[in-house]
């Protein structure tokens, strides 16, 4: 047996004559955290619906837990757990129905339900409030009872479909805790964000842009691998302008705004810093500080996707 | 097929049914307060009117037309007045709604074979009941004043010969069809209207909310969820249907004569065959407004029209002859109105049940297909 728990071949997704999907191919190691990034729209739900058994490719394979998900779909779906996007609980019904309504479907024993409910009321900080309506519950709630709705039945393989969106940072940043708890459990989770910083939390990455995918790899060889130019980060006291001049001199190779600060790609480091403070100071812009930084993998992604939007246009 | 996974979502739906009171309405009032209602729009028949009579003549014929009169159980008479003052303070008061004026000759005119003048006061306010009053004042009338030109004519040795051709007439209803015939057809084509808006709405809603797709992942057969659906919407559309009779029942008379396990026996397949026709709809729609849109059009248009139950399908074109036969409330009309009204047994409509029995495995058996094909 392959040591991969998900393992993806040119996957491919037409709707009509759109491509959701194009070509896509990468593989989940047991146990990882696996994170799938790209903007709103780029096919991360299309991906994740293929690999479910939800949507049927229009071509390529997928094996999940050593299941094909074209022809073993009752078997994938025994050993998988989701979570879409939507956070799909009975909003109408209790905490505890919603928990019995998928122990039920999964076909769990009375005994075991009890013991999962008992778990995951825990787990999401519901404990008394099992009675609760389920829409009367704010959005971390929600999301982390449709978390362990996903996982009642304890599947070795765990889809999160934008797990994160919607809900606030301390419920965000809760949230990766609990996925780490159960990645470090064994479980393979496969992780869809369109926010870039959670990348991070992650053993292992895709980039995917408009259904191709554009990069994988730790966070780490993304890093290393893809930003070959220094990156300085600029503090000054006016963000636009300085952002105006310097985007058309020639030495600039990527420079973008990550919030009252510049990031500036040069193509040599002492040459660039000089450059940046006498471009500035012909405006009378002041420099509160300037450094070399390690690029963060939001560097990495902005980087690669604009590539990607060169290469399309050329 | 597994029942163990289908309990699960039967006690769902109840949960949801029980605790979404538009769809408990819609499900259970509805159809009962919309017999109701429509039941009574529909029933013309006036009966019991109040009536007083103000004799001038006294004489033998008088008291024989008057009499005439209270044989029907359409007229009270409640009330024998003296003077047009006593007539004017019953009508005020609302005591009469209709007023019979007999004049002093007019025995006198009747024997002598003249017309006899009537003169009948209604009272307009309530002008349905009026007009209906009417009607049946003239039709008795008319009746009346044939017998004595008959008797006329005998006594005066000729051959019986009836020079006019007299039909009473009602309007609004002329063909007399009283609550009895309409409400069965009303029962069926409420509970197929409810029964189909109820279960479409319920699974597109679980499409909306991204529910649909979370059974799809879990080892649940597309099959089991179509099964668990159609158990719990049969279950509450039966009792709807029970509400239904028992609103018959009590406000309109309608008992049941033919045998109340054949009426379930029908009540049960053609509630299947709504039900089929919901999911379908639910399969092909993904918005609750697509769903309601197309469930009323689909089943308010072929119930109205082509079942029967207003216009006869004998007298409609062949085409829409045809079409008809794709309402399941087609077939259902006859079912019910054989049992309740005729009290036939079987043999008079186990056509109706095969009819009823294909279209509900059609509708099922292909919204499971549907809802298994994965989009695309
Ligand atoms: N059923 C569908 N029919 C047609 N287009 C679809 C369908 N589902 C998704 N798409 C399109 O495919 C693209 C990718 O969608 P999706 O996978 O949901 O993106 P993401 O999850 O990354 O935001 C989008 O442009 C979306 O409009
Ligand atoms: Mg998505």
């Amino acid at each position: 047996m392959s040591q991969l728990a998900i393992e993806v071949n040119e996957i491919t997704k037409m709707f009509g004559n759109f491509t959701a999907v194009d070509k896509v191919s990468f593989g989940v190691k047991q146990g990882e955290i696996f994170g799938f990034l790209g903007a709103n729209g780029a096919g991360k739900s299309t991906t994740i619906r293929m690999l479910i058994g939800l949507l049927e490719p229009t071509s390529g394979q997928a094996k999940v837990g050593g299941y094909d998900v074209k022809t073993q779909t009752d078997l994938l779906k025994k050993n998988i757990g989701y979570m879409s996007q939507k956070f799909s609980l009975y909003e109408d019904m209790t905490v505890e129905e919603n928990i019995h309504f998928y122990g039920g479907v999964y076909g769990l024993s009375k005994e075991k339900v009890k013991e999962r409910k008992k778990w995951v009321l825990e787990m999401a900080g519901l404990q008394g409030r099992d009675k609760s309506l389920t829409k009367t519950l704010s959005g971390g709630w929600k999301q982390r009872l449709a978390l362990g709705c996903a996982i009642l039945h304890e599947p070795k393989i765990l889809f999160l479909d934008e797990p994160t969106s919607g809900v606030d940072p301390v419920s965000r940043r809760n949230f990766w805790d609990l996925i780490n708890e159960l990645s470090s459990q064994g479980v393979t989770i496969l992780v869809t964000t369109h926010y870039l910083d959670e990348a991070e939390y992650c053993n292992n990455i895709i980039l995917i842009n408009a259904g191709r995918l554009i990069a994988q790899g730790s966070p780490k060889e993304l890093k290393t691998e893809h930003i070959t130019f220094p990156i300085l980060e600029v503090e000054t006291d006016n963000v636009v302008t300085a952002l105006e001049l310097l985007r058309t001199q020639p030495w600039v190779v990527e420079i973008s705004v990550f919030g009252t600060y510049l990031h500036v790609g040069v193509s040599e480091l002492d040459l660039g810093k000089n450059a940046i403070r006498l471009t500035l100071a012909t405006k009378g812009i002041q420099i509160q500080r300037i450094e070399q930084i390690v690029p963060s993998l939001e560097d990495v992604f902005l980087h690669l996707l604009e590539q990607d939007m060169k290469k399309v246009a050329a | 097929m597994n029942i163990k996974r289908v309990k699960p979502i039967i006690i769902k739906e109840f949960r949801q049914i029980r605790r979404d009171k538009r769809s408990l309405g819609v499900l259970l009032v509805f159809p009962a307060f919309l017999v109701l209602l429509i039941g009574y729009a529909l029933n013309f028949d006036v009966k019991h009117i109040s009536v007083a009579v103000f004799d001038q003549d006294k004489t033998q014929s008088s008291r024989e037309f008057v009499r005439s009169f209270s044989n029907s159980e359409y007229f009270d008479f409640n009330y024998s007045v003296q003077s047009y003052e006593e007539i004017d303070k019953l009508l005020d008061e609302g005591k009469v709604l209709v007023v019979f004026v007999i004049p002093t000759n007019f025995s006198k005119e009747l024997l002598a074979g003249r017309d006899a003048k009537l003169q009948i006061l209604v009272d307009g306010s309530n002008s349905n009941t009026a007009t209906t009053a009417i009607g049946y004042s003239n039709a008795i009338v008319q009746a009346y004043s044939m017998r004595i030109a008959l008797e006329t004519l005998a006594r005066s040795g000729k051959e019986l010969y009836v020079p006019i051709d007299l039909h009473p007439k009602v309007w609004y209803n002329p063909e007399l069809i009283s609550a009895k015939f309409l409400v069965p057809g009303l029962i069926g084509f409420i509970l197929m209207l409810s029964a189909v808006v109820s279960t479409s709405l319920s699974v597109v809603r679980e499409k909306e909310r991204g529910t649909m797709d979370q059974m799809m992942v879990s080892p649940l057969k597309t099959g089991e969820i179509i099964l668990g659906k159609t158990i719990s919407y049969l279950i509450i559309a039966l009792v709807a249907s029970v509400l239904v009779l028992l609103i018959g029942y009590f406000f309109f008379d309608i008992s049941i004569r033919g045998s109340i396990i054949w009426l379930y026996v029908g009540i049960f397949i053609f509630l299947l065959a709504a039900l089929g026709q919901g999911l379908l709809i639910s399969a092909i729609s993904h918005t609750q407004q697509v769903a309601f849109i197309i469930s009323v059009f689909s089943t308010l248009l072929p119930a109205l029209i082509l079942s029967g139950f207003v216009f006869p399908i004998r007298s409609m074109p062949i085409a829409l002859q045809v079409i008809s036969n794709v309402t399941p409330p087609k077939f259902f009309l006859i079912v019910i109105r054989d049992v309740i009204l005729k009290g036939v047994g079987p043999a008079a409509f186990w056509e109706q049940l095969v009819y009823m029995g294909i279209f509900a495995a059609v509708t099922l058996g292909l919204s499971t297909r549907l809802l298994l094909k994965r989009a695309n």
